[in-house]
């Protein structure tokens, strides 16, 4: 760790333990706290290892591969287009996202190119599977402080996205549709529409959200100052997606990556917060959410008419070579590598999934805090463990 | 396109367009001059991807300065990932895979390692990836290790972040890292033997029961009795 972390780190203990002074003085024994598998703030199967002064958290380690699935070793003997089975099963809330950047990549490795309407409907996939993914997120950091209903709001309002997703891909979580050259199939018919009137009430929800969580003096208390990021720290930890721009960093691939989706022909906002705290990286999400539906709305609008699938052979064979791309996933930059060898099959791919470096800075930003705060942090970091254990 | 009568303003076109296809990318061309300096010795091979990306590769020695050169320099300080590859081809061939997707009715093993862009010469290489996210421009690392055990400095000092991809590489690769904090298994139990990701790991429920193969070629309704090639889908 570089003295400028530690530095800062150390100042932000001192300040916890300034407020905490009556612990110190008591000098309580330490005690060892497990959180997890089967925490609800966890979203799948993670153990945390607290070590407790008191109140405080004097080391946190957590204990991964309770999911692991092996999917590097996996896509090794698995033909390019059935790998995305597999990797739809990484980041479980957010499917579609997942396969975007694996056909992305062969497809660079192949030298094709979507057909553009291909291109604009795969982004308002992608854009829809953020919108399903980021809805639970802002109901679900509520229900792990203590509110129960927006999490029901948000069950409720993720469906009718889910609904939409499945009548174009035929599967609400796993659609597995997009191919290497195009897409599987063109739009139904009135889907449009209705995706319109669903965007509609997404809007709403996330106004409830804004009044019911945002607005909470509660929800505030709970999150503001809690679990601060620093911009350099969090870059060094490879924190991507809404939790480094909670932090100020104005970065974001859907703008800057220029890879092979559309985001650059649409009219929408990166947003940051500089204050890196829980809070931020709640209110960073739900500023998305709106950007994600104003992208889907305007996509709506604008996708051309066309062929949805590019020329390529029946069976697909990738020309030797390496490649990784990588894609504003929910979750934060999400990136395959893949090494070809001219085969049926990849010779290596390796997973750069978004939520294995957030979550790796939780034995940092734990430090020091209360175990109230540790939840509070936990969900804001917002990570899925299909995502770390791949 | 070219026919023998071919006038003389055709030709100068087609001798223009071949002229335009290598795109110089002098940001990237410059960033890797740069750390060609720095590194000296411990620099072998650069492979740069017009407008697209990056790679280099280092020596064993100068894993942890090529680190500290692509943080302090030049403003790499978005830690993207860190893992390696195993380039000794799998000693079970396509066995692994169905009978019917050798597409000649041969089983090939291959013994010859052939490595991929800027090349190789040991069988490990280690593979990072980082990231400027100002100028939007990303590096990949590699680096030749020697022996069956290797052991690299850790990338800690420079990108905590580094800290758990260390350790799932020496559990899945056997690669170990020097002064790492907490070299102990991520995933596996901590009485896993073998090292997984290496190629000569069997995969043993492909052992257990062979894969069908490419199941999913058959024609659906509607589509043409093409082999070779899918049309586009006519809207």
């Amino acid at each position: 760790m570089n003295p400028e972390a530690s530095t800062q780190q150390l100042s932000y203990i001192a300040n916890q333990a300034s407020d905490a002074r009556v612990n110190i003085e008591l000098e309580t024994e330490g005690m060892t706290l497990n959180l997890g598998p089967q925490h609800p703030a966890t979203h799948g199967t993670l153990r945390i290892i607290v070590r407790l002064d008191g109140e405080q958290v004097v080391s946190a380690e957590p204990v991964m591969g309770y999911m692991h699935r092996g999917y590097e070793k996996l896509t090794e003997v698995r033909t390019y287009p059935q790998v995305t089975t597999l990797v739809n099963r990484i980041d479980w809330l957010g499917s579609f996202a997942n396969e975007v950047p694996f056909i992305l990549a062969a497809e660079r490795l192949m030298e094709v190119e979507a057909p553009p309407r291909a291109q604009w409907i795969r982004t308002a996939l992608f854009e829809l599977s953020r919108i399903a993914n980021v809805v639970l997120f802002l109901g679900d950091m509520a229900v792990q402080l203590g509110a129960t209903t927006p999490v029901f709001y948000a069950f409720r309002d993720r469906e009718f996205v889910l609904n939409q997703i499945e009548s174009v891909t035929g599967g609400r979580f796993h659609p597995n549709f997009d191919r290497i050259g195009g897409i599987k199939d063109d739009l139904p018919k009135g889907w449009i529409q209705e995706t319109k009137d669903v965007l509609a009430r997404i809007h709403s929800f996330c106004e409830e959200m804004q009044d019911l969580v945002v607005g909470n003096e509660i929800f505030q208390t709970r999150t503001r100052g809690i679990g601060i990021i620093p911009a350099d720290i969090g870059l060094a930890y490879g924190l991507s997606g809404a939790n480094i721009r909670s932090s100020g960093v104005d970065w974001d691939l859907r703008r800057d990556g220029g890879v092979g989706l559309i985001h650059d022909q649409l009219d929408w906002k990166v947003w940051t917060h500089p204050d890196g705290d829980s809070f931020a990286r709640y209110w960073v999400r739900l500023q998305e959410v709106r950007e994600s539906c104003k992208m889907v709305g305007q996509i709506l609008d604008g996708i051309p008419s066309g062929p949805i699938m590019a020329k390529v052979p029946r069976i697909i064979k990738v020309p030797p070579g390496e490649a990784y791309v990588e894609t504003e996933n929910p979750l934060g930059v999400m990136g395959y590598y893949i090494v070809s060898k001219g085969d049926l099959v990849p010779y290596r791919v390796k997973i750069r999934s978004a939520s294995f470096n957030n979550v790796s800075i939780t034995p940092w930003v734990l430090k020091g805090v209360y175990v109230p705060d540790v939840i509070s942090i936990l969900a804001s970091l917002y990570f899925i463990l299909g995502d770390i254990d791949r | 396109m070219s026919s023998p009568d071919t006038n003389a303003e055709e030709i100068v076109e087609e001798s223009i367009e071949p002229q335009e296809e290598p795109i110089i990318d002098e940001k990237r061309e410059a960033f890797v001059a740069s750390i060609k300096q720095d590194l000296g010795s411990g620099f072998i091979d650069s492979h740069i991807d017009p407008e697209i990306d990056v790679w280099i590769r280092v020596t064993q020695e100068a894993w942890l300065e090529t680190a500290k050169i692509l943080f302090e320099k030049h403003g790499m300080n978005f830690f993207n990932f860190l893992s390696a590859i195993d380039w000794k081809p799998s000693p079970f061939g396509r066995e692994m895979d169905a009978a019917i997707d050798h597409l000649d009715d041969e089983v090939t093993v291959e013994t010859e390692m052939e490595w991929g862009v800027t090349g190789g010469e040991k069988r490990f290489q280690l593979l990072a990836r980082v990231h400027n996210p100002v100028t939007n421009i990303g590096i990949n690392i590699k680096a030749d290790l020697d022996g069956e055990f290797p052991e690299v400095d850790t990338w800690i000092p420079v990108y905590p972040g580094a800290n758990w991809h260390e350790r799932e590489v020496m559990e899945m690769f056997g690669i170990s890292f020097k002064n790492h904090p907490n070299m102990v298994n991520l995933y596996l139990p901590t009485e896993f033997e073998g090292h997984p990701l290496r190629k000569d790991f069997p995969l043993l429920s492909r052992r257990a029961k062979p894969w069908p193969g490419i199941v999913d070629v058959e024609l659906m309704p509607g589509e043409d009795d093409d082999e070779t090639e899918e049309s586009g889908e006519e809207t």
